[in-house]
């Protein structure tokens, strides 16, 4: 048997696949990253609230917690190097019956025994001191300080392209179709390549339970997609709220959260919807309207603000909440599977666990390189506000041909639309690209896997 | 020279920030600087490549390029100043402006300020049209802008969703550019516009479907189809590779929305009075920011209109009364100007209903008394007209009424 390519190949590139390559690249282990779609975070990383949590709700005791704590020190420690943006805004369980009020407590003591020490509950006039745009009917509140807002792309963009840099390699519109061991080397083939490993890591989200059952023949667990809606205010909605505002939890979901986002909106969503469909994230007008009325109840002065974009995700859910991380060492085979709400933050945690996990040999890199990213986020200096950039191309997202044109030349680089809005904002605006989008098409010509103008017609 | 030598910014260089900047010049105005944040001054008929334009402004049959060009000299030639590729950020009070330009940040100052910012149609987003996110979908400005600005067809078998004038610009550009729309899909029950709109349906072979609701857009990647619910209430699809949203059309007033402009609920463009003055003294406001949405030439004559009233406001005439809000009636989305102001006149109001009008026209004190009428007749999503003679007492307040016949 000849030696393999690779140590480990990852499949997925989602939020966990892009901070594990970047986990095993800094460990010194030769990676390869195999993703079905045409660019990183194709699923259900793509659609999620952006929230960067520090486990004050987590169940005690559980890897979720564990995970989410290691990576949130660890995003905090790492972003300044990568110009990562941090919005300090805090979160706020907000309690608007009797019912909600007499479970804060319990929530308080969970967020203490999580070792979020700095929660406490508020009552009703210092909730709407710090939110006076909030509906007067708020009774109390737990506030969290640390719950925090980031960028949800530009942060496992991070993670990719420093794995990049530390020569992983990434294959793209590669869905692994086989995959056979023999000699203690795993032979996957996706996208018409071959990719010799030995190990593999499963962060296919959405598919994870099926690649399990195709390495393994059987899988512990099964995916039940569970589909998150979102509704994005326009920009003129930005300054009616600071803090993240969360509903009390269920048992199922963290429920629907009214939230900033770094890019100056409001963001109301998720809902929670079981589906059998792993490929069919549809917005529906029923589940959106009520979402923007419940955002008007919440925060009586969004009645009537524009609805800029929409967009859902599947999140990848299982039969159990906690996540289903294990490992098969002999088989050479490490499963982050069923990271269903919280894989944003927890992604840097989850990857030094299955690293741990990981019987394989390697020697770090002495100074390892660092990405430094375009920074996003409307708290921050944006590219249009330096000088020597030739003009904007998207108005509603102040984005500058110089910022297009250095995605496009990143050592990442987009391979669809999705990929190139998500690294630049384009066309992510009130707009939706009435006034930009055949630009970004030419400027974009030749340089997507997945072009904006189908071939036959460039 | 200082920045407040100038006399009056214009925010926008389509066809009515244009003409009334054109016109501030003739009128004797010393510095008039058009603001634009494109590349090129001409605003929508720029990338709207097909006749008619121009009619009523050159006497000529223009396309939408040829008229932004003439639009652009003929302001040029006037003495207007035209910064392109310069985006204004936000409107201080007092008429300052802050300014991206490709040097960077920049204020600028100046006597008066005319917004004339322009509107764009609704997104599938903003309409929470439903089904999957696939590439293929746009308004027809980004339609026209790929076909005539960039040289390409983005796809060859779209739908058309909408029926307004502006759907029957995006069969004109398909046609001539080789691209077949597979279908029209209005929601309501008939077109919106006048009935021999449908005619053009027949002509160029886009199979009409009134009364029909979208039940998704189809394709994982790229637009495959278009699931509807017919008023019957069967299901059909419609295979195509692409999905136009047309018309619906909402103002460009995210600076105004931003800078703490009022608006108004009904346009959801800024509020004026008779002037054209909005909430803040130093800011007029002219074009389909005020009315989604009027033709070019129509904004273009508005712009003159306006031009006129802020070279008055310059020269000291401004009248001192306070404004008089409009009350709508039923059946009526909103009246432009939102205020009057006594003494200032004649205004023509332009008004849109729900849907058809057919009847009379009122404008009456809370009393009842009558103070200015018209007979009107008008297909869905055409504005209505209401000339109001300058009157020198106003009550506190203002009623318009659409009484209908039958």
């Amino acid at each position: 048997m000849a030696e393999a390519d690779v140590d480990v190949a990852i499949i997925g590139a989602g939020v966990v696949g892009c901070a594990m390559a970047r986990r095993f690249a800094l460990e010194g282990a030769k990676v390869a990253v195999i993703e079905a779609g045409t660019d990183i975070l194709s699923g259900a990383s793509k659609a999620n609230s952006a929230i960067l949590h520090t486990g004050f709700d987590a169940p005690p005791g559980s890897l979720e917690l564990g995970c989410m704590q290691a990576a949130y020190d660890e995003y905090m420690q790492i972003r300044a190097a990568m110009n990562l943006p941090v919005l300090e805004t805090g979160a706020m369980v907000a309690a608007w019956t009797d019912e909600e009020e007499a479970r804060l407590p319990d929530l308080l003591a969970q967020a203490h025994g999580n070792g979020v020490a700095d929660a406490e509950i508020i009552g009703r006039e210092a909730v709407l001191a710090r939110e006076p745009q909030i509906a007067p009917g708020i009774r109390a509140a737990l506030l969290v300080p640390r719950e925090y807002l980031i960028d949800p792309w530009s942060a496992p963009l991070a993670y990719a392209t420093q794995a990049k840099m530390l020569g992983a390699r990434f294959l793209f519109g590669a869905p692994v179709t086989s995959a056979e061991r023999a000699g203690g080397t795993w032979r996957l083939e996706a996208g018409g390549e071959t990719v010799t490993a030995r190990s593999v890591v499963n962060c296919a989200g959405n598919q994870g339970d099926r690649i399990e059952a195709l390495l393994l023949g059987a899988s512990r667990f099964e995916i039940r997609p569970r589909k998150g809606q979102f509704v994005v205010f326009d920009k003129a909605s930005g300054a009616l709220l600071r803090t993240i505002l969360l509903p009390v939890p269920n048992d199922r979901t963290k429920g629907v959260v009214l939230t900033r986002t770094v890019f100056g909106n409001l963001l109301v969503g998720p809902t929670a919807e079981e589906q059998e469909d792993r490929d069919r994230p549809d917005v529906t007008r029923p589940e959106l309207e009520a979402l923007v009325a419940k955002a008007a109840e919440l925060v009586p002065a969004l009645a009537g603000m524009p609805v800029a974009a929409v967009y859902a995700g599947l999140r990848p859910a299982t039969e159990q909440k906690d996540y289903r991380v294990h490992a098969v060492p002999e088989m050479g085979y490490y499963c982050a599977g069923g990271i269903r709400s919280t894989g944003l933050t927890a992604a840097l945690g989850i990857a030094r666990h299955v690293f741990a996990l990981w019987d394989g040999a390697a020697v770090p890199p002495a100074d390892p390189p660092v990405p430094v990213m375009p920074n996003l986020a409307e708290h921050l200096p944006r590219d249009w506000q330096a000088p020597g950039h030739d003009g904007i191309v998207c108005h509603c997202e102040m984005v500058t041909g110089r910022e297009i044109r250095a995605a496009l030349d990143s050592p990442l680089p987009p391979g669809d639309f999705g990929g190139l809005r998500r690294r630049t904002r384009c066309a992510m605006g009130r707009c939706q690209g009435f006034n930009c989008l055949a630009r970004i098409a030419t400027l974009s010509e030749g340089r997507l896997r997945a072009p904006i103008v189908p071939e036959d017609k460039a | 020279m200082s920045a407040m030598d100038l006399d009056v910014a214009v925010i926008g260089g389509g066809p009515s920030g244009l003409a009334a900047a054109t016109e501030l010049r003739r009128l004797g105005v010393g510095r008039v600087v058009v603001l634009e944040r494109f590349g090129v001054a001409g605003g929508i008929p720029r990338h709207c490549g097909h006749p008619p334009f121009g009619m009523r402004e050159f006497r000529r049959v223009l396309t939408g390029p040829a008229y932004a060009r003439r639009l652009v000299g003929t302001a040029l030639a006037a003495g207007v100043e035209i910064r392109t590729r310069c985006t204004v950020t936000a409107i201080r009070p007092g008429g300052v402006l802050e300014l991206a330009t490709t040097d960077g940040a920049e204020t600028l100052a100046a006597k008066r300020i005319l917004l004339a910012t322009g509107n764009r149609e609704t997104t599938r987003a903003a309409a929470l049209v439903p089904g999957l996110r696939p590439v293929g979908v746009m308004n027809t400005a980004a339609l026209q802008s790929f076909l005539y600005e960039e040289g390409r067809s983005p796809f060859s078998r779209p739908v058309i969703v909408g029926s307004e004038m502006v759907a029957y610009s995006a069969v004109l550009s398909c046609r001539r550019h080789g691209i077949r729309p597979a279908a029209m899909v209005e929601s309501r029950g008939r077109v919106q516009g006048p009935r021999f709109y449908a005619l053009a349906n027949r002509m160029f072979g886009v199979p009409l479907v009134t009364g029909a609701e979208i039940v998704a857009i189809e394709g994982k990647t790229r637009v495959t189809g278009l699931r509807l619910r017919e008023a019957s209430g069967a299901e059909r699809r419609i295979d195509c590779d692409g999905v136009i949203f047309s018309g619906r059309f909402t103002p460009e007033a995210a600076l105004a929305r931003a800078s703490g402009l009022a608006l108004d609920a009904g346009t959801l463009g800024p509020e004026i009075d008779g002037a054209f003055r909005s909430s803040d003294p130093c800011v007029f406001v002219a074009g389909n920011v005020l009315h989604p949405v009027e033709t070019a030439g129509y904004c273009w004559a508005e712009g003159r209109r306006i031009a006129g009233r802020i070279a008055a406001d310059l020269a000291g005439e401004a009248p001192a009364a306070a404004p008089v809000p409009l009350t709508l009636g039923p059946g009526l989305r909103y009246a432009v100007p939102q205020r009057l102001v006594a003494g200032e006149g004649p205004v023509t109001l332009n008004l849109r209903a729900e849907g058809a009008a057919k009847g009379r026209l009122v404008l009456a004190e809370p009393s009842g008394r009558e103070l200015a009428a018209a007979s009107v007749s008008a297909a869905p999503e055409a504005s209505l007209r209401l000339d109001v003679p300058a009157l020198d007492v106003l009550p506190g307040q203002l009623v318009v009424r659409l009484d209908r016949e039958g």
